[in-house]
């Protein structure tokens, strides 16, 4: 299958007089893969999502994704953040269309079909269990409501590509197994490409097809891990014996990039 | 009984203050001349009400031309300001430099430029409140979070849609409570020109009143200018609160 976002040998520097952020790295995703990216902090992984949407241009090498090379914003994206980042000035329903009043073909249509919008937007905020918050305002939902909400918003435009960069990193744990379900189910219903930044190894291991061990600034590719626990996978399979084998692996390539 | 004084309490202080300065004018029997009794500046308002009535409208609706000036040059200025580092960082210490110049010695520069009249006064109720709009619109669009931003231009969304949909809604707050403080200080900027180099308003009421010693009717202007910039700073204070609550019920809820 040919890759539908290929990194390669790619460089980037923020600023001609810094160094590398990330160097030589080569990256071949398949279409509806879920791949992780996990590393120490600083390494380049937010770095590897702002070249994976064509938010910056790599300084050496060629991002290609869906068979064209990138050269700027792709709009086939949707990204969520650590930090939900709603507008506080709209209800919940309100931010998860946003994205319909940005992006071709939503945004001309969207006076006319707001309402088949507002359901298509009802779904999803059903499908994340926020039913019947749609008409609240960020303040008054919890920190792992405004993350589903947020994650909702990432998907509303039905996105080739997801970008999460640490999407759970401020949750408690049990709101973060919660969601992490939500992600799993999202993706098997409605299957899309994922790229999924964190540095909890559980969660790469849980979530994804492949992890991507990044190294310390500069950022290298280290590792690659194929994630081979069948799906669909339940939250028990945490507590197994492969799983624990498979993260345990992973924190020994993170081991050594301590010592290095 | 302690719920009626604590409800009450501003009202009663200026009763009292009002008092206290009638009885202190009374029995030591200052000279009105320098400081009118509140019944004789309650008097010069009856009396003169119909000039002040005139003077009051030209002062608010020159305040008012001033200050929509401000508004409009304040959003343009403080949004090219606000999405652009490379302008902010070109016109900030500009500014700031302007700011610091005191607006009244501009008075006579446009007095030869304009001659005397509503001109001058405009300008220089425009050049004393624009600057606040100005910093807090660009303060606003300026703190936007770069991941929200990343959100949006992944999106594919331009540097206008970004204003549109986020910056400006977002810096709303600051906006409005920038309004309050204009509206204030236009007022000031109307007066001072009035003072000095015009022939109505209130500042040019007072002028002349000065020059035919009716201290009474200087402080009845004094009270009607403050009356005036009292009820729109309220009005700015009730519009903000209408249109910005979420930002303080957000505030809240971080609390
Ligand atoms: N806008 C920027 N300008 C300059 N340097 C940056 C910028 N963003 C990130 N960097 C640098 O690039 C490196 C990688 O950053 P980042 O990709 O954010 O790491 P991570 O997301 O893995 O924590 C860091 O050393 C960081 O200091
Ligand atoms: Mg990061």
């Amino acid at each position: 299958m040919p890759a539908f976002i290929d990194f390669n040998q790619v460089w980037l520097k923020y600023n001609p007089t810094l160094d590398f952020a990330i160097e030589d790295v080569s990256v071949s995703i398949a279409e509806h893969e879920f791949i992780a990216i996990v590393g120490p902090s600083g390494c380049g992984k937010s770095t590897f999502m702002k070249l994976g949407t064509g938010l910056k241009p790599p300084t050496k090498g060629t991002v290609t994704v869906d068979g064209k090379a990138v050269s700027g914003p792709l709009k086939i994206t949707g990204m969520a953040f650590q930090a939900p980042n709603l507008l506080p000035w709209r209800t919940t329903l309100d931010n998860v269309l946003l994205p319909l009043e940005i992006v071709e073909p939503y945004k001309s249509s969207f006076r006319e079909k707001r309402a088949e919008y507002e359901a298509r937007a009802m779904m999803l905020i059903n499908t994340v269990g926020l039913g019947g918050w749609e008409r609240k305002f960020p303040w008054e939902l919890s920190g792992g409501m405004q993350q589903r909400a947020s994650i909702c918003r990432a998907l509303v435009h039905e996105p080739k590509l997801l970008m999460l960069d640490e999407p759970f990193g401020a949750l408690d744990a049990f709101t973060r197994e919660e969601l992490w379900c939500v992600l799993r189910d999202l993706h098997a219903a409605n299957p899309f490409t994922v790229v999924l930044v964190t540095h909890d190894l559980r969660e790469a291991t849980f979530l994804a097809d492949t992890v991507y061990v990044m190294s310390k600034r500069p950022g290298r590719i280290l590792a690659k891990k194929h994630i081979d626990l069948p799906r669909p996978r339940d939250i028990e399979v945490t507590y197994s014996e492969p799983f624990s084998r498979i993260v345990h692996e992973l924190r020994e390539h993170i081991g050594m990039i301590r010592k290095s | 009984m302690q719920s009626f004084f604590e409800k009450h309490a501003p009202t009663l202080l200026t009763v009292a203050l009002l008092l206290v300065w009638e009885g202190t004018c009374r029995i030591f029997t200052i000279d009105p001349f320098v400081l009118p009794m509140p019944s004789a500046i309650w008097d010069a308002l009856i009396e003169y009400r119909g000039p002040i009535w005139d003077h009051a409208q030209q002062t608010f609706w020159t305040t008012m031309v001033g200050f929509a000036v401000a508004v409009v040059v304040g959003i343009v200025l403080g949004s090219l300001l606000g999405s652009s580092q490379l302008i902010y960082r070109a016109c900030y210490p500009l500014l700031v430099g302007f700011n610091s110049i005191p607006k009244a010695a501009f008075v006579p520069i446009l007095v030869v430029w304009f001659g005397i009249g509503s001109l001058p006064a405009i300008i220089t109720a425009f050049l004393i409140s624009f600057f606040p709009i100005v910093v807090n619109v660009a303060t606003g669009l300026a703190t936007l979070e770069p991941e929200l931003e990343d959100v949006l231009r992944a999106l594919g969304a331009t540097r206008f849609e970004i204003l549109r949909k986020v910056g400006l809604p977002r810096s709303m707050p600051f906006f409005f409570a920038s309004l309050k403080v204009a509206i204030t200080l236009a007022f000031v900027g109307t007066v001072v020109s009035e003072i000095s180099a015009s022939n109505a308003g209130i500042g040019y009421l007072m002028m002349s009143a000065s020059s035919s010693l009716k201290t009474a009717l200087m402080f009845a202007g004094v009270i009607v200018i403050s009356i005036m910039a009292m009820v729109m700073y309220e009005l700015f204070a009730w519009i903000e609160k209408r249109m910005t609550g979420w930002a303080h019920r957000g505030q809240q809820s971080n609390a």
